[in-house]
């Protein structure tokens, strides 16, 4: 029975869980709120929850790990951008950055899925600096595009948007404040966990439609795939449309709660902690599932709340990002390595 | 992987050797012709501009040298080379420690960083055994992780239970390595152990102003590239190029792969580490926790600009590359400011074409490598109509 479930849960999920668990557990002893730290964990959970779900669809159809989310975040920060120039509030402003985005997210991820195509094998690395250069790309963009919106371009200059822009009187928690309850201290965002709910649940159908199982036939054995007559090179470009759009709308959702919209070099590294989480879930390079994204979601985002607060209690110092920079970068460096011993 | 397109495509029309040509070189070609517009735009002047790439081409060409061995391996671009520069900086740190200054300070710092760089070049070589043909992320994401291990080393333990006398260097809570130590004991003492003045030139109207070269420096880059020649004439190097042309026959043959590759990745990160060593000395500060993410990145932008692919990479792709890139790093911001108004635009220019050059060159070696093995299944299959004419 315990051999099963350790079997079913792997030993990383296992030994992060206890960690996560310890800090729980530590927690009152050294003055930290549990139910803050709870609390926090959630909204954290929440607002990270659809960027870490954008890695499904590529993983799925064998494109390997989103490096390139930050493509789709630049399709989200651009949505939220022109929803707040058009002075959209409310829901409705929400509503249009995400009407807004996901086009643009279409049109991107389509020809990153033409060239994700010719480059098989390679996607990764290529994924990462198609990422970069990008963001690098929108660097440029940002200052020239003709923004008008006093509230997003910079004081002084008049022209170029500023770095981070408050979305604070335009939809700042609209989806965290939907329903959502309070007790004590615990704060739950119900609003958000709905709307990551939906998307999971859009995304567990589609994957079993036609479609879906095409595309995870593609993801297992893509020259099989072929032989049984699905067409390789469409699916995978449906998935990377996919990841993309996913990308998008999960920014919108991370800074809605966040409330700020964070440009230029922000997005830059965005695409490594949402490969982390998924790979804690117990993902690997080729295949992945919504639990993969809630449970390794929950642990990462737990680990990064409750370690700053805690060990910073403990050791007197604040270690959480070098300890944020081994846990996620070594999960990714396990799941590269595992990956090959299989392939052996 | 193999790349021996060439024996599929004996008849090609002029027309495709043209294309075949420009893609062999785009890269390159590219960079000229972006340096040709933007130097008049940037207005700086010809001596200014030939100094700053002596300066820079003494200060970065070891570090991007480093990079040939695991290409020749057939490991690709070895991102795992931020391991050895980390490695260099903890050499640098205890040198500033004790303050040991001049030449005497460098070579210590060397000694100091030899096995540090050596043990982390064995890991990655490991590490890079277990993931055939992901090379480049993994060792890309290496690089972070390690970073995170450097961190928690020098921000934490340093001053902690490593004892780190300088007060002047440590953080004012008492432990960790400030943000940026100055390194004005060994300030430039290679580029300056012989110094070598030349000009004023008048060449027609062409006028240029003194102009000095860092000879001893450029000694040290000429012994590494004299060593590479070498090495590749040895046995070790053979066996390399071998493993680089394919692992599997390699394999059969008797040549120890896995073991090759890790001595491939050692050579390299320990290079790196005397390369950040040097790149160091010529900047005069060390910028505690970021002078080894940059020295990757650029390190291996400019290779790639050189026109080297992730299989094949030349000394001359080195100098070239070193030469167009850092032109470009000094001319973008101004030829930016100059154009756009904005010097701000020209700096994120610059940041994108490394990136995108990055991005294009892998893009061009997994496409070329695509399209072989097609045109491998391809002749596999045969033309239709042929066999019957055999």
């Amino acid at each position: 029975m315990l051999k099963k479930f350790i079997n079913a849960a792997g030993w990383p999920r296992i030994i992060i869980g206890l960690f996560l668990l310890a800090l729980f557990a530590t927690a009152p002893f050294v003055g930290v709120l549990v139910s803050t730290s709870l609390s926090d964990t959630l909204v954290r959970f929440g607002m990270n929850g659809v960027l870490v779900l954008a890695m499904v669809p590529m993983v799925q159809t064998g494109c390997g790990l989103n490096f390139g989310l930050p493509l789709g975040i630049i399709s989200g920060l651009l949505g939220a951008t022109l929803s707040i120039e058009l002075n959209f509030r409310g829901m409705s402003g929400f509503a249009a950055a995400i009407l807004f985005a996901v086009p643009i997210a279409v049109v991107l991820g389509y020809f990153y899925g033409q060239l994700l195509n010719r480059v098989k094998g390679g996607e990764m690395m290529i994924a990462t600096y198609v990422g970069f250069s990008s963001v690098a790309f929108m660097c440029i963009a940002w200052l020239l595009l003709p923004y008008k919106s006093p509230t997003m371009i910079w004081g002084y200059g008049g022209s170029g948007l500023r770095t981070t822009i408050s979305v604070d009187g335009y939809w700042h928690n609209i989806l965290s404040d939907f329903l959502s309850l309070e007790f004590g201290h615990l704060n739950i965002p119900t609003g958000m966990f709905i709307f990551l709910g939906v998307l999971c649940l859009l995304i567990w159908l589609f994957m079993k439609t036609k479609t879906g199982t095409a595309m995870t036939a593609v993801g297992s054995n893509p020259v099989f795939a072929a032989a049984s007559g699905v067409n390789v090179d469409r699916m995978r470009i449906v998935s990377v449309v996919l990841s993309t759009a996913l990308g998008a709308i999960g920014i919108l959702v991370y800074e809605q709660s966040f409330g700020f919209i964070q440009l230029y070099m922000g997005p830059f590294y965005m695409a490594l902690p949402a490969v982390a989480s998924i790979l804690l879930g117990g993902a690997s390079v080729n295949k992945a599932s919504i639990w993969n994204v809630l449970v390794g979601t929950f642990l990462f985002q737990g680990i990064l709340t409750m370690t700053p607060s805690v060990i910073n209690n403990i050791l007197q110092t604040d270690m959480s990002e070098v300890i944020r920079i081994i846990v996620s970068n070594g999960m990714i460096l396990y799941a590269l390595t595992r990956k090959a011993q299989v392939k052996r | 992987m193999s790349e021996n397109t060439a024996a599929f495509q004996t008849r090609r029309t002029f027309a495709q050797k043209i294309t075949a040509l420009f893609a062999a070189h785009a890269v390159p070609i590219i960079f000229i012709v972006i340096s040709a517009l933007a130097i008049p735009i940037s207005g700086f002047s010809a001596t200014y501009l030939i100094q700053e790439l002596l300066i820079r081409i003494g200060r970065n060409s070891f570090l991007i040298l480093s990079l040939l061995i695991p290409i020749m391996a057939g490991m690709g671009l070895n991102f795992g080379m931020v391991l050895g520069a980390m490695a260099g900086q903890i050499g640098l740190i205890f040198v500033c420690d004790w303050a040991i200054v001049g030449v005497p300070g460098i070579v210590l710092a060397m000694i100091i960083g030899t096995p540090i760089a050596v043990v982390l070049g064995l890991l990655c070589g490991a590490v890079l055994n277990r993931a055939k043909g992901q090379e480049m992320v993994t060792g890309y994401i290496l690089g972070f992780f390690i970073n995170g291990l450097y961190q928690l080393v020098v921000l934490y333990f340093m001053g902690w239970f490593i004892p780190i006398a300088d007060t002047s260097l440590v953080l004012s809570r008492g432990y960790g390595i400030r943000n940026a130590i100055s390194l004005m004991g060994i300030r430039t003492v290679l580029d300056r152990l012989l110094p070598l003045r030349l000009g004023p030139f008048d060449i027609g109207t062409f006028h240029l102003g003194y102009i000095d070269v860092p000879v001893a420096t450029y000694l040290v880059i000429a012994a590494f590239c004299f060593f590479v020649i070498w090495f590749r004439k040895t046995k070790l190097g053979q066996d390399m190029r071998a493993i680089g042309q394919d692992r599997a026959v390699s394999d059969s043959a008797g040549i120890p792969v896995d073991k090759t590759r890790i001595i491939a990745i050692v050579i390299s990160t320990v290079l790196a580490c005397y390369g950040q060593i040097i790149y160091l000395q010529n900047m005069g500060t060390l910028n505690t926790y970021n002078s080894h993410d940059q020295a990757g990145m650029f390190s291996i932008a400019a290779l790639l600009i050189g026109g080297a692919s992730v299989t094949r990479a030349s000394i001359g792709n080195v100098f070239l590359g070193v030469i167009l890139f850092h032109l470009m790093f000094i001319v973008a911001p101004m030829a930016g400011k100059n154009l756009m108004g904005q010097a701000q635009i020209g700096e994120f220019f610059r940041v994108f074409v490394s990136y995108g050059i990055i991005a294009v060159a892998l893009v061009l070696h997994a496409w070329k490598r695509h399209n072989a093995i097609m045109n491998a299944r391809r002749s596999l299959r045969g033309a239709p109509g042929k066999k019957e004419a055999a």
